[in-house]
């Protein structure tokens, strides 16, 4: 059941051809989208809503719902505005730069077919800072788009005006939460908003604005074209399309690679990531969608459905699925370790308990790590992370809570054991 | 009106209540750092969490929720008791435990909130975070360590104060409040942020360490710097007031006051008068009491006498010197020192008739010769809020730094019978069109062309009068309901060549003028006055007498002693009273209450707090001439002799206004 080669979306991820705007027509973008447009703003997101298409940027709402919040109603002195977020900085991640660099128009097109189904007057994208290449790519891309009228002025003949701007972040993992990317655009510290209210009611200039991931926006004409009927009929039900997936670790070919939603993770690595470096055996863990979201050891994931769903049912998220895999030469508590300096670096230090407890949580992890702990704290640092949990203003808490409590729940043994060889240790 | 259950009690809040309001109605306590009243709702602290259904299975910040329909607010449950001791942990990991030597202690939100709400003992062990100290100017001591990242001081300066001059840098731990480049704060009410800083990371540089706040004895207090008599509190030890204070008062000063105000406390024990003085030979010599009054005796001035009076002198020390003037035959009374001679024949036209509060909701401003942040910072700070809501202002007179868009219409007053084509329509169109009067205003004589102007664009109307004069001498209304007025303005009194001048205070007048006068000067500082005085006699300042004061609104307010003055200096009206016996008239009153009461009886408003009526605004004729070169504040720090005599104030106006760098000893 594996995916064709007819049926992929991005056929130009491996970048075999040019991305410019000749190469990327032969390949079917931009054929016609003026008939798109001319389906009506309702018709469009109604597709998209049949299509199943959840947001790709993690979260996993769904998209055409998400488009359905914008007012309906233009007003000149209140316009929507499309932001793309191109912020791709959650490690393990890299499905956004393969778009940008090899696909840039998919992403242009979608724009213009999201940004005129919510009505938007124009679609910001917001690029990683360290992404100069691809920003360069997406830079000529737009250009290229504008100079064929594809978009400006009566986009595509279709009497719609609409601009895409790109616009280059300065490389904060925050800038990638909405809200902050929204203070971001608007040149402020990158430091999330509270919600309410939500972005669809006051976002950029307190505008009316959508937020979308890459990947969500880069799929919407390809859906447009070969109907939701078809992208449904990939995934298991409410996890439907098709997916990038960024294999990373220790697999022996990582790959960015469009498969279909739920594919089993056995057959995920098997059929693109030619196994496990060293076996099925030699795997210790796994963590399914980038790292935010807690692992999961390898006796339960060998059958997960790779969707929402299947990560969600063994504790886990799909987020970005930026499948990233360890074996047993990794040593697990140092990369927890890791992920928890990252989260301490790019706090964004608003608000009490991710400022302070990601920092609390690191050096905590780094004692843990060499064993120079007492058992007790490993319950106290389990408190910790629930206490940062949900108490935050953005999910940036959760996401540094996240992967402690994956590695507690799964690797507590681990723990203790280093904990009683250093006291051992010691004592000798 | 959406109804809301906290804890099992059912209430309706007001439409756009938020959660936390709801429950301060429901007579909840909600701990808190960010939120405050009148800055925007931040939400970053997480300490004012509760549990709220229905929503996530989550705590909720209750500063920034919306209170709705229906909802089940739980501010006692396990899940809010837990939130708030981890949200404390945090706090408290990277906080310094130097209380015993942190100048907040005993008023530090975090000390109170961390014994109601916190663990009681702490499970962090890694090294704490230290934060290098940050320069913020003369006034504004800084332990940054002890920063909890609030932003309250950030969102003060950008949202009150309105100038960014305080930020945030870097993020995470790392993050930091500092000043732009580590410069001063330049605000006239930068202090302000020490009172907003819920610990002890901003504090008071010149009252650092000199005592603990259950130390001190509170007075409520009327601030005297300038006319729009912020109520204050006066914290004293023994015989000196060590800090003041602002109080909340929403139709005055809200919860602000002038760094002017605050800081000109230590002014209050330098070059003190604190006994009397006798000229002799042009030289000045110490003498007492009895000489001195036999010197005042001697003059024998019969009907020769004139009274002047200075900036922050009070009601009842007017009201005695009038009573002694009057018992000697005369009436030359005068307020205006620096020569102002505005018709004063109706006092509505130079009387703030707006309100502070009312201020805030015209929609149109139209300033004529006034440099509102020096004249009147916290007038300034409603003229900001009123342009956030959309007002527009107009400015005639020389530009000034303003903290809101503004269109200045040039020096001309001229402009004033014919307005540019903008601002006449926008008065025209405005609903609650305002005009502010300064004094640069009076002193050109504008106040005919500005009377003629209301009348045109009809600021008065239903329910709203938009006619300001506005002034900046605390004594300024009190003494013109007291006659402290002449036609001529003071040049009336120079023209009577008296024989007997006395100054309550006065030491903005040019005494050249009264060269052949005997200067009996009343007043607490060696100042300009008290230079020029033949007679000198030691009086108390605003913080050794009770007295009446009444701001630029007609407001009158009544403040409390609360220190006695130094050495032999006695209370104003107890002086005037001797003097009375020195020259042998009686001015029918032997103490304070007596002379209140005659004081009230002469001017019931004055007895009555609150804001006086003085009837309908007079006709004004058109037709203003001249220009207005210049405002009459040449230095906002040293407007009076308090403030001249206080270094703190030196040193703002040295640093802050003519650039002047000092540095630290430790440098």
């Amino acid at each position: 059941m594996a995916l064709a080669d007819k049926d992929r979306i991005f056929t130009n991820l491996y970048g075999y051809q040019p991305w410019n705007l000749k190469a990327a027509q032969a390949r079917g973008d931009w054929d016609n989208t003026k008939a798109i447009l001319a389906k009506g703003r309702d018709a469009i997101i109604q597709e998209i809503k049949d299509s199943g298409l959840r947001g790709r940027g993690g979260a996993g709402f769904p998209t055409g719902m998400k488009w359905s919040f914008m007012p309906k109603e233009y007003r000149p002195d209140r316009p929507g505005f499309l932001v793309i977020n191109a912020d791709e900085s959650e490690p393990g991640s890299c499905k956004d730069r393969e778009i940008i660099r090899h696909d840039p128009h998919k992403l242009i097109e979608g724009a213009l077919v999201a940004g005129f189904a919510m009505g938007a007057r124009a679609a910001y994208i917001y690029v990683r800072g360290e992404y100069i290449r691809e920003a360069e790519t997406l830079f000529a891309a737009v250009q290229e788009a504008y100079d064929a009228g594809l978009i400006g002025k009566n986009a595509c003949k279709s009497g719609y005006d609409f601009d895409v701007f790109v616009h280059r972040g300065a490389g904060a993992y925050i800038c990638g939460e909405e809200t902050a990317m929204i203070e971001s655009l608007e040149g402020k510290k990158g430091q999330p908003r509270l919600k309410p209210p939500f972005p669809a009611g006051a976002g950029v200039y307190g505008c009316p604005t959508t937020v979308n991931n890459v990947e969500s926006i880069a799929v919407a004409p390809t859906i447009m074209r070969r109907s939701a009927g078809w992208f449904a009929s990939f995934g298991r039900e409410n996890n439907k399309g098709t997916k990038l997936f960024q294999i990373s670790g220790h697999v022996n070919t990582p790959c960015v690679v469009e498969e279909e939603m739920s594919i089993p993770f056995r057959e995920l690595i098997e059929r693109h990531c030619g196994g496990i470096r060293g076996g099925w055996d030699n795997l210790l863990a796994v963590i399914p969608g980038g790292s935010s979201v807690p692992l999961v050891p390898a006796d339960q994931c060998f059958d997960m459905p790779m969707d929402f769903d299947g990560c969600k049912a063994l504790g886990s998220g799909l987020g970005t699925a930026a499948v990233i895999v360890m074996d047993k030469s990794t040593d697990i508590v140092r990369a927890i370790s890791r992920l928890s300096h990252f989260y301490m670096h790019e706090s964004c230090g608003q608000c009490t308990p991710c400022r302070e407890g990601t920092g609390w949580m690191y050096r905590v992890m780094e004692r843990l790590r060499t064993g120079d702990a007492d058992v007790g704290e490993i319950d106290m640092l389990q408190e910790v992370t629930k206490q940062i949990e949900g108490h935050t203003i953005c999910a940036l808490g959760d996401a540094a809570a996240w992967p402690i409590q994956g590695l507690i729940k799964h690797f507590r043994p681990e723990l203790e054991r280093r904990i009683a060889e250093n006291v051992r240790e010691a004592a000798e | 009106m959406p109804k809301v259950t906290v804890d099992g009690i059912e209430l309706e809040v007001p439409q756009g209540a938020t959660v936390l309001q709801a429950c301060e109605l429901a007579g909840k306590e909600i701990p808190r750092f960010c939120y405050h009243e009148r800055l925007s709702i931040a939400g970053n602290c997480r300490m004012c969490l509760v549990e709220v259904s229905p929503g996530p299975p989550k705590p909720q910040a209750s500063c920034a929720l919306p209170a709705a329909e229906g909802q089940n607010i739980r501010t006692d449950s396990a899940m809010v008791k837990k939130a708030r001791e981890g949200v404390m942990e945090f706090l408290l990991i990277n906080h310094p435990l130097d209380c015993p030597i942190c100048d907040q202690g005993g008023e530090c939100d975090l000390q109170d909130q961390s014994v109601a709400y916190g663990r009681g003992n702490s499970r962090y062990h890694e090294p704490k975070r230290a934060v290098t100290e940050k320069y913020m100017g003369p006034l504004i001591k800084t332990t940054m360590t002890r920063c909890i990242q609030c932003t309250r001081c950030v969102r003060f300066s950008e949202e009150i104060a309105g100038v960014d001059e305080i930020g945030a840098l870097y993020r995470g731990e790392n993050m930091q409040i500092t000043t732009y480049l580590e410069k001063a704060a330049k605000h006239e009410l930068s202090a302000n942020v020490i009172d907003l800083c819920p610990v002890g990371a901003l504090t008071s540089g010149p009252y650092a360490f000199e005592a603990r706040p259950w130390e001190l004895k509170k007075t409520l207090s009327i601030d005297v710097s300038d006319a729009c008599g912020a109520n204050i509190r006066l914290d004293s030890r023994g015989r000196e007031v060590l800090r003041i204070l602002p109080r909340i008062n929403d139709d005055v000063n809200e919860e602000w006051i002038t760094d002017k105000a605050r800081y000109q406390v230590d002014g209050l024990t330098k070059r003190r008068l604190d006994q009397p003085w006798l000229r002799k030979n042009g030289k000045l010599v110490a003498a007492s009491w009895n000489e001195a009054f036999a010197a005042v005796a001697k003059v024998k001035p019969g009907k020769s006498v004139a009274v002047v009076a200075g900036d922050m002198v009070d009601c009842e020390t007017m009201f005695a010197a009038k009573a002694l003037a009057g018992a000697l035959g005369s009436s030359l009374l005068e307020g205006r020192q620096g020569g102002l001679d505005y018709d004063c024949s109706s006092l509505a036209a130079v009387n703030f008739n707006s309100g502070f509060a009312g201020i805030e909701t015209a929609d149109v401003v139209l300033i004529v010769g006034s440099n509102l942040r020096w004249e009147a910072p916290l007038v300034n700070v409603r003229i900001r809020k009123a342009v956030k809501q959309g007002a527009k202002v107009f400015i005639v007179g020389p530009e000034w730094e303003t903290t809101y868009p503004v269109t200045f219409l040039g020096n001309d007053l001229a402009v004033l019978d014919k307005l540019p084509k903008d601002a006449a329509d926008a008065l025209k169109a405005a609903q609650r069109p305002a005009l502010i009067l300064g004094g640069a205003g009076f002193g050109k004589g504008a106040l005919g062309a500005c009377l003629a102007l209301a009348d045109k664009y009809k600021l008065v109307r239903d329910g709203w009068n938009g006619f300001n004069g506005l002034h900046m001498a605390a004594a300024r209304m009190g003494g013109l309901m007291l006659g402290y007025a002449q036609k001529g303005g003071i040049a009336d009194l120079v023209a009577a060549k008296p024989k007997l001048l006395i100054a309550l205070g006065a030491d903005e007048v040019d005494y050249t003028k009264f060269s052949d006068s005997i200067v009996v000067y009343i007043g607490h500082h060696g100042d300009k006055g008290a230079h020029a005085a033949d007679i000198i006699l030691p009086a108390s300042a605003f913080t050794e007498k009770a007295g009446t004061y009444v701001n630029t609104e007609g407001r009158v307010q009544f403040a409390e002693q609360a220190v006695f003055a130094p050495g032999d200096a006695r209370e104003d009206w107890t002086i005037l009273r001797a003097m009375a016996d020195a020259l042998g008239v009686s001015v029918g009153f032997d103490s304070f209450e007596d002379l209140r009461a005659a004081m009230i009886a002469a001017v019931p408003a004055l007895g009555v707090e609150g804001l006086a009526d003085y009837g309908a605004l007079p006709k004004g004729k058109a037709g203003a001439k001249g220009a207005i070169e210049a405002y009459p504040i040449k230095d906002f720090y040293l407007t009076n002799p308090i403030a001249r005599a206080s270094e703190t104030m030196q040193r703002c106006s040295a640093e802050l206004l003519h650039g002047e760098e000092f540095t630290e000893a430790a440098e």
